[in-house]
């Protein structure tokens, strides 16, 4: 078949290039965009993702991890007494105050986990181990931190709230939404670093037994614990992230980031087809004149978006590569997954068919009785 | 040889209305044209030579009349209709050739074929002989813009006769050239005509080819006044 699509496409190789510039700018724009909300998303709720736990108990009404009110440590020994209940530990999330060497202060957000049991403990560790934690004022901060907060080794002596802590470890890309840092010590340390009272906890997590029925345990849990929330890992985790990205705008910027990608991506496309299709305006009358059937005319032009499209979207990737790496090590948690890259294909594929249509209109509406007039 | 009819339109006019105002380009037109003969259709501008000739193409429909090809009334086929019957049965010459400019003269030929329904190797192999038929079998690879006027307008030539409709329609082909190139063209009409029985319908204002008319049609204020 003569590549008459093909060749009309690269014949002006300025336009091809304002065509791929554009294709490429939407794609990375809409990748980098969707790829901070993936990797906000993320880190709202690292905790919960990484928790192992099945359900999480928290104080009724708490709206999302970071924020929960304690309470009383009775309710723990419940959780434990109730069939269904492989495992329950009590777990601590509660924002502090870090001091530097230097005497700087930084929000954390300070994890207080058991680290004899097997659920709530820090992940990807890469100095250290969670043993450790066991020593008196031990805790564990991520190296993305190490600046923020001032630490450069293990056993180094900072202060939260007062109380003297020692780092003894380090995990790597513990990424937290907000500013604050997390720092991993044990349950009891937690305690004091929060200034919670001795008998208090602000989750209990549950590892339910094998086999046994979720549904059916959340509820006999809710049965027996009135005053508390029973929610199941991932339900209390679509909550946070849902609070953080879109009760406080942060989702819907990112969003609205992608949402101008597509827009700008299918202007620029539809601009640059139509001006090929009207340079070779001629040549589709004269298709129509000899008889072409219309869908002969559209599979030309369709071809020549799909060709833009899939050349476009190669550029794309390539850009996309280093614009990522650059924004992920100056801190912007951009997540780019294979999946999101394939969508993104069908979505490029998508935009330049759609701005092949405004070109098909066009031919559509040619007299074909126009290749003898002058 | 009895010459079969190709096309044939009876009663044709046709009115073109912009807004308020109306133009009658054709004012009851019967003509028909055989197969084996290169009819000639001479006018003053105006005329209505090109409407005419829209009109037996299938490119155009007449206001009121009949319009038939091969025997079949076209005159009530749908849009979608019209383009296969040119498809099939028309082949097409422009006074600017109207060469796809992107493709070489050959794959011009090969896309014309592959519309009517040869292509790959078949398809290859049939433009290079029609290439050979109009004399550029050398020019296969080149690029319209390469080709001089008479050379483009006999690709456009092998392009039309691709798939060998039965009528080749021409509007002013030989407007744009030299009259050595004018004749070479009118020479290869000519032989569709006589050697391949098409019908060949040349619309021209030139007067230097017109002793290849086996018939000449004289056109005045939308009637045919000799014929
Ligand atoms: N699309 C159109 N809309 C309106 N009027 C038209 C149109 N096409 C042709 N006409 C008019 O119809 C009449 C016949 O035109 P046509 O083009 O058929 O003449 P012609 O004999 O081919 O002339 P020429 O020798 O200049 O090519 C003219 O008055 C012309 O202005
Ligand atoms: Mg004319």
């Amino acid at each position: 078949m003569p590549p008459l699509a093909r060749r009309n496409l690269f014949h002006d190789k300025i336009r091809l290039m304002v065509t791929l510039n554009g294709i490429v700018f939407a794609v990375v724009l809409i990748v980098v965009q969707l790829g901070l909300f993936f990797g906000f998303t993320t880190s709202t709720k690292g905790v919960l993702d990484h928790s192992q736990a099945d359900l999480w108990i928290t104080a009724r009404n708490t709206p999302y991890v970071d924020v929960a009110v304690s309470f009383n440590e009775r309710k723990y020994y419940q959780v434990l007494a109730t069939p269904g209940v492989a495992a329950a530990q009590k777990y601590i999330v509660r924002w502090s105050q870090w001091k530097g060497q230097d005497g700087h202060t930084e929000s954390v957000e300070v994890v207080g986990v058991d680290p004899d049991k097997a659920m709530g403990l820090p992940w990807n560790i890469v100095e250290g181990d969670v043993s450790q934690l066991k020593q008196p004022h031990a805790v564990m901060v991520d190296e993305i931190y190490k600046q923020k907060l001032g630490v450069h080794k293990v056993g180094e002596w900072f202060e939260v709230r007062d109380y003297r802590v020692k780092v003894v470890g380090f995990t790597r890309g513990i990424r937290a939404f907000t500013t604050a840092p997390y720092v991993f010590t044990t349950f009891k340390n937690a305690q004091d670093l929060c200034m919670f009272d001795v008998d208090k906890t602000n989750f209990v997590l549950v590892k339910a037994a094998p086999g046994a029925d979720l549904k059916k345990l959340q509820a006999e849990l809710q049965r027996r614990l009135p005053d508390n929330d029973i929610y199941t890992t991932r339900e209390f985790a679509q909550k946070t992230s849902n609070y953080w990205m879109f009760t406080t705008g942060a989702g819907i910027s990112v969003l609205m980031g992608a949402a101008l990608g597509l827009v700008v991506g299918l202007v620029v496309v539809t601009q640059t087809i139509y001006a090929t299709t009207l340079d070779h305006i001629r040549e589709f009358g004269t298709l129509k004149a000899m008889g072409a059937p219309n869908s002969f005319v559209y599979r030309v032009i369709i071809t020549q978006a799909a060709i833009a499209a899939v050349m476009g979207y190669s550029l794309a990737l390539v850009v996309t590569f280093f614009v990522t790496h650059g924004g992920s090590s100056a801190g912007a948690p951009i997540m780019v997954t294979w999946r999101l890259l394939v969508a993104m294909f069908f979505v490029t594929v998508g935009m330049c068919i759609t701005a092949g249509l405004v070109s098909i209109k066009k031919v559509m509406g040619l007299d074909p009785a126009m290749v003898f007039r002058g | 040889m009895e010459h079969e009819i190709a096309i044939s339109v009876s009663g044709v006019t046709k009115t073109y209305s912009e807004g308020s105002s109306a133009t009658t380009a054709l004012n009851g037109v019967d003509l028909a044209v055989r197969r084996g003969e290169l009819t000639m259709m001479m006018g003053p501008s105006g005329s209505g030579k090109t409407t005419l000739l829209s009109i037996m193409g299938c490119i155009l429909r007449p206001t009121s009349g009949t319009v038939q090809v091969s025997g079949r009334d076209v005159t009530t086929l749908n849009e979608r209709q019209m383009p296969a019957i040119r498809l099939r049965h028309m082949g097409f010459i422009f006074q600017g050739f109207n060469l796809f400019p992107t493709l070489t003269a050959g794959e011009n030929v090969e896309l014309s074929l592959q519309l009517k329904g040869t292509s790959g190797a078949d398809g290859n192999k049939e433009a290079r002989r029609l290439m050979e038929l109009v004399g550029l079998g050398e020019k296969y690879d080149q690029y319209p813009r390469n080709l001089s006027g008479g050379q483009q307008q006999r690709v456009a030539v092998a392009r039309a006769v691709a798939g060998s409709p039965e009528v080749i329609l021409a509007d002013e082909p030989t407007a744009a050239l030299d009259s050595h190139s004018g004749r070479s063209v009118l020479e290869l009409l000519q032989s569709l005509a006589h050697g391949q029985q098409r019908a060949v319908v040349v619309v021209t204002h030139d007067n230097r080819i017109l002793d290849f008319a086996d018939r000449m049609v004289r056109m005045e204020d939308g009637m045919i006044t000799q014929s």
